[in-house]
């Protein structure tokens, strides 16, 4: 017997052509998640069955359980469109539970009306059955140590005890593709998150200043793609050098503005990036704050440097909000190993914590900045991480 | 671009023949040695050769040889397996600061979990441990020594005869391990002059396998093993041998100790050649540990003032050169290693060391190249740091 998952999916709201398209790129992106697996999914009144070896039934409910786009989903079993049928399965169901677990309700949904029974009415016969044959059944409506479900489809009839969580949101892809800044730090990855949970493919951008940094910072960065690359097919990941770049500042610049003026060539670079990708958002870690990088001038004068809609998802989400987001998307831990993607000798000791446009503006006059974005550009590695 | 490996003290490049020999044992002498059929009297006699081939380096005694997985387990076998055998003899166990990891922290779990007392001997400016402090240290009670031959990160050479002579006048029953990794098959292994009980060793740093590496275990020894099994090597090591590693042991440590003496002196060459390259390219640097002179012939720890050791690390890596350094840019704060902190320099000097360690595979000609590159990139870094 195969193993049957039932995905449930839906933003309420879904309608008309909408539904369709966010039905395929869902059905789409399941079936990608179980590339691995002698799976098939198919539509069923308005969930996705999905059909695989039962051994592989936990491995394959983990990885749905990680798309976007699903609410939950159930291992069901299956019995045909016959009330006794339909008994003889609970039966068995309830049989196998543990008798501690005494305390019951059933729920129906009757996608099929052409089923004779009402679901109140299967609520109540199937209910009065059970407790025959298992006298220990008390029904509990409020509280109930188990819940039998049984939905009436029109082949055939599935009953489930148990529901597992998925991440909600939209299916990757349906909203548009977009370039997230990553660093190696808590932040970044966490956005990249929230902003594929909308429904948005990603790419993603990753500056490094090696030989003032080491490499296993770079890994980093592929090692965090690769935990988000869980909740789509693979995310293609461009790293790019700044180190010229931040010894020309140096160079140049007074310090306490160096960190002012590099964030805004990143802007640029991941505009540049994103017009030869056809990204049509920025996604960063920014939120806001008191320190340097976080105050409203900096994030301003930042975002003067770019034309592009950038997206901030961790805006209204605080220091531990984040951590946990991170802890529970599994990031957390690669992102505080100790290797940082930005060298401190780069780093001011004072930055400017409410800079002038004018004035970043005219040191930026002085630097040859296209041939420095050219040569930075010229210098991407790209690799396309998967799971 | 040419790349040269100066990390040497770390890991080596395996011999091609080594390589050749691995692989044929791997893929034809597949028996288990303790099997009855000739496949796996075939493959004990892998082990037997290589078991030989190691114990020339110290008295010919092949069943004074233990293979282990390498110098960690080693240390490991000797240190926890010697304290806890003997424990009834006594509870005081001697170490120093400037011992490998897998030495010092076996010291610290005595400690904390076993309930030993441990002393750690200090060091001076070179590396060097003063033998008079541990003869004032040594009493009936102490029953283990351990103290490594050759230093790792900066190259010291411990006086082991006049630490063995020592320790064995104020208690001669005292056992005195040495951690013989950086200098086995490289420097004769003196363990009769030296009075030692056992000796740690590592395939991987003599152009071996990783993977392998032995205890040696002066007859008479008596030590409890770390694990439980089919009663292998003596008892003190169960699990099924592994033969193809062991047997790369064994051809590596040949090649290796072969004229062991002109290779050393063609090694002490090699470092000063890079040595005396950097001195007349004109910048400033310091020796740390002892004088290049006196240091092992293989290893030589500078410090490049101003400059971060991963930012020259990574530059020099930049130019196909791969060195050491001598802390990690952990968490934006420098870590520097325990070593260098035992040896009281200041922070500028322990947060800018680079070490440089040579094997048979390098030459002349690469290590003055390594050696102006270094000036250039130092020179360069200067320029961009303030």
């Amino acid at each position: 017997m195969p193993a049957k998952i039932m995905v449930r999916y839906g933003e309420i709201a879904l309608k008309g052509k909408n539904r369709g398209q966010f039905e395929q790129q869902l059905q789409r992106n399941l079936n990608s998640a179980l590339k691995d697996f002698p799976a098939t999914v198919k539509r069923l009144h308005g969930r996705f069955m999905v059909s695989g070896p039962e051994e592989q039934r936990e491995t394959m409910q983990q990885r749905l359980s990680k798309v976007f786009g699903v609410v939950s989903l159930s291992p069901v079993k299956e019995a045909g469109l016959d009330l006794e049928e339909i008994k003889q399965l609970a039966l068995e169901m309830v049989g196998n539970m543990p008798p501690e677990r005494n305390k019951f309700r059933i729920k129906t949904r009757r996608a099929n009306k052409d089923f004779p029974h009402p679901s109140p009415e299967i609520n109540q016969l199937l209910g009065s059955y059970l407790q025959q044959h298992f006298p220990r059944l008390v029904v509990d409506l409020k509280q109930p140590s188990f819940i039998l479900s049984v939905e009436i489809g029109y082949d055939k009839a599935y009953l489930y005890l148990e529901r597992i969580a998925g991440p909600g949101g939209l299916p990757v892809g349906i909203t548009g593709r977009g370039l997230l800044l990553l660093s190696g730090g808590i932040d970044s990855p966490v956005a990249g998150w929230l902003a594929m949970k909308r429904g948005l493919a990603l790419e993603a951008i990753h500056f490094h200043s090696y030989p003032f940094t080491s490499r296993r910072s770079q890994e980093k960065a592929v090692d965090l793609c690769r935990k988000l690359a869980l909740s789509c097919e693979s995310i293609p990941l461009h790293m790019i050098s700044l180190t010229n770049i931040q010894k020309e500042l140096r160079s140049q610049c007074p310090e306490d503005l160096s960190i002012i003026l590099l964030r805004r060539i990143m802007l640029r670079l991941a505009e540049l990036l994103s017009a030869r990708q056809k990204l049509q958002a920025l996604v960063t870690g920014e939120s806001l704050g008191q320190v340097a990088s976080q105050t409203l001038e900096s994030i301003t004068v930042t975002a003067k440097s770019t034309g592009m809609l950038i997206l901030r998802p961790l805006l209204g989400m605080d220091k531990k909000e984040i951590v946990d987001k991170a802890t529970a998307v599994d990031t957390y831990n690669i992102s505080i190993l100790p290797y940082e993607d930005c060298c401190t000798l780069f780093l001011p000791k004072n930055p400017v914590t409410r800079p002038k446009l004018e004035v970043v503006e005219n040191y930026e006059a002085k630097l040859n900045l296209d041939d420095l974005l050219e040569e930075a550009i010229g210098s991407t590695e790209t690799i396309i991480v998967k799971s | 671009m040419t790349e040269i490996y100066l990390d040497n003290s770390a890991t080596t490049r395996p011999y091609p023949e080594v390589i050749a020999h691995v692989s044929r044992v791997q893929g034809e002498i597949y028996g288990n040695p303790s099997s009855m059929h000739e496949k796996g009297v075939e493959a004990e006699k892998q082990i037997k050769e290589a078991r030989w081939r190691i114990a020339s380096f110290f008295s010919d005694r092949e069943d004074e040889i233990i293979f282990t997985s390498g110098g960690t387990e080693a240390n490991n076998l000797a240190i926890k397996g010697a304290a806890k055998r003997n424990r009834n003899k006594g509870n005081h166990l001697v170490t120093s600061l400037v011992e490998h990891p897998s030495v010092l922290n076996c010291f610290r779990y005595l400690e904390e979990y076993e309930g030993f007392r441990v002393t750690y001997l200090p060091v001076d400016q070179q590396g060097l441990i003063d033998p008079e402090q541990l003869k004032k240290l040594v009493d009936k009670n102490t029953i283990l020594v351990s103290i490594m031959h050759v230093n790792n990160e900066i190259g010291t050479v411990q006086p082991l005869k006049e630490i063995g002579s020592l320790i064995k006048k104020q208690n001669p029953s005292v056992l005195f391990h040495v951690d013989a990794v950086q200098s086995f098959a490289r420097l004769p292994l003196k363990t009769n002059e030296w009075q030692a009980d056992m000796l740690s060793c590592s395939a991987h740093k003599v152009h071996g396998p990783r993977g392998s590496g032995c205890l040696w275990v002066r007859k008479g020894t008596l030590l409890q093993p770390l694990m439980h099994g089919g009663g292998q090597e003596k008892e003190l090591r169960p699990g099924t041998e592994n033969v193809p590693a062991i047997a790369g042991f064994g051809l590596a440590a040949r090649l290796t100790g072969e004229n062991q003496h002109q290779k050393a002196a063609a090694l002490g060459n090699l470092k000063l050649s890079f040595y005396r390259t950097l001195q007349q390219k004109g910048i400033d640097f310091y020796v740390n540990g002892p004088p290049v002179e006196e240091s092992a012939v293989h290893i030589i720890n500078l410090s490049f003032s101003g400059l971060p050791s991963e930012v020259l690390l990574h530059s020099l890596e930049e130019r196909g050169i791969y060195v050491s350094a001598g802390s990690a840019c952990h968490s934006r704060k420098p870590e520097p290693s325990h070593i260098l902190q035992a040896l009281d320099l200041d922070r500028d000097r322990l947060e800018s060391a680079l070490r440089f360690s040579f094997s048979c595979y390098n030459n002349e000609q690469e290590v003055e190249y390594a050696a102006a590159q270094t000036a250039e990139v130092v020179r360069e870094l200067r320029a961009i740091i303030r």
